[in-house]
């Protein structure tokens, strides 16, 4: 199936870019295209214009700054994968399947902000920060303030996320996923992180119209309890064809005891 | 636009619109019909060919994303009088009936064996998660992913020796 027409334009640099996006308020960016085309082969999305970033160098590959990873968003989830960053890689193994990991790429899923995504969750309980240009210059956003809503991130028009910082001092980590058989996404997913301070932190995906701190479970872990049921209440999470949000509210449960338990 | 890129070990240059998918760029513009489309939703895998090494879905590409790119399709993999391990295998193995995802599963599974040359059943199932086949129940194509590597295994043993 054939997306509707579109003019196509590419950025070698993240300057270029945001040139580009300047100039002309219609472009769509584009990174590894895996969940903007899928949705423009359907006429989801028809935008009139494309991007491609997926030749900007700068915002490939992971290093290591002092006590944070630097992962550039156009690294592919294939490449996350393979990588030593704390949780990501365990999460990058439930995204899609081998091909769509070697061409997705970490900083689209994470911009793009699907409730379903895996790395939401992850971004949240590692306390990833966000780095973003714009035509203002760069500005950080932390974790807590990237996920704004259903499909919505605190990436702006004209804006573009370029790398993520990791904290590298976490003491250990997991995710648990219960997965829609056939679109590979999280019908919920909970990860949890243990950081250096020994407190944790967990999330939870695929069940609201965004992902969430776990509040009441990093609580009850932080103040040394047991983990508690009834941890989200089904009221406050959506439910489809496929789930219901009652369902979800109970996985949640679930993954979590799960998730914390492999903590040790 | 015009895009340039090597299919197979052969250049072309066509002048397509933006939209076009690199799966029909492959099928249509240059024939070669043995990479298929077996969904509009990113999810089947018939469409797999590898692109610069990597196996990927042309469906989930637009043609002017792979400018300049090396493509291999099944048609770049093996010759009728010359087939591929893994060509070899599902035929050996019976790994398909009406054969539609086959040339998907090659593809995939050659990215496998590439990085892993001797799989268990459970990396192969793995692997496999993103190419779907209605007829077969998969049993017979991990069957014929593990001969290809047995197969593979002992020509580059006997190659050693």
């Amino acid at each position: 199936m054939y997306p509707a027409s579109f003019e196509y334009h590419k950025a070698e640099s993240v300057d270029q870019a945001l040139a580009a996006l300047a100039e002309n308020p219609d472009l769509k960016v584009i990174a590894g295209g895996h969940s903007l085309l899928p949705a423009m082969k359907l006429r989801l999305a028809q935008p009139p214009a494309l991007l491609d970033i997926w030749g900007i160098q700068e915002m490939k590959g992971i290093t290591r700054d002092g006590d944070h990873w630097v992962v550039g968003a156009m690294t592919t989830h294939a490449d996350v994968l393979r990588s030593d960053l704390p949780l990501f890689p365990e999460v990058a193994g439930w995204v899609g399947d081998p091909m769509v990991r070697n061409r997705g790429t970490i900083g689209g899923s994470l911009a793009h902000a699907d409730p379903s995504a895996d790395y939401p969750a992850a971004a949240l309980a590692l306390g990833v920060e966000f780095v973003i240009r714009g035509p203002g210059g760069e500005r950080t956003v932390h974790a807590d303030d990237m996920f704004q809503g259903m499909f919505e991130s605190a990436v702006q028009p004209g804006e573009l996320l370029t790398h993520i910082r990791i904290p590298a001092t976490t003491q250990a980590s997991a995710y648990e996923k219960f997965r829609h058989p056939a679109s590979h996404y999280a019908v919920v997913g909970v990860a949890v992180v243990r950081h250096a301070d020994s407190s944790v932190r967990a999330a939870y995906t695929g069940a609201a119209e965004k992902a969430h701190r776990l509040n009441k479970l990093e609580d009850a872990v932080n103040g040394s309890q047991a983990v508690p049921t009834g941890l989200v209440d089904a009221g406050d999470l959506l439910g489809d064809r496929f789930a219901s949000a009652e369902y979800r509210a109970h996985l949640v449960d679930v993954l979590a005891a799960r998730a914390i338990e492999r903590l040790g | 636009m015009n895009v340039t890129l090597t299919v197979n070990g052969k250049t072309y240059t066509r002048d397509v619109e933006p939209r076009t998918l690199l799966v029909h760029f492959i099928r249509e513009d240059l024939g070669l019909t043995g990479t298929h489309v077996g969904c509009d939703t990113s999810q089947c895998g018939a469409c797999t060919v590898h692109l610069n090494g990597d196996a990927v879905k042309s469906c989930t590409l637009l043609a002017v994303q792979a400018q300049g790119a090396d493509i291999t399709t099944i048609e770049g993999l093996g010759t009728p009088g010359d087939l591929h391990p893994l060509q070899t295998g599902f035929w050996e193995e019976h790994g398909l009936q009406c054969g539609f995802c086959t040339p998907g599963m090659i593809m995939a599974s050659a990215e496998l064996l590439k990085h892993t040359p001797n799989p268990s059943e459970d990396q192969i199932r793995h692997h496999l998660e993103g190419n779907y086949c209605r007829c077969t129940g998969y049993h017979n194509i991990v069957k014929a992913v593990q001969h290809a590597a047995g197969a593979m295994q002992g020509a580059s043993q006997a190659a050693d020796d």
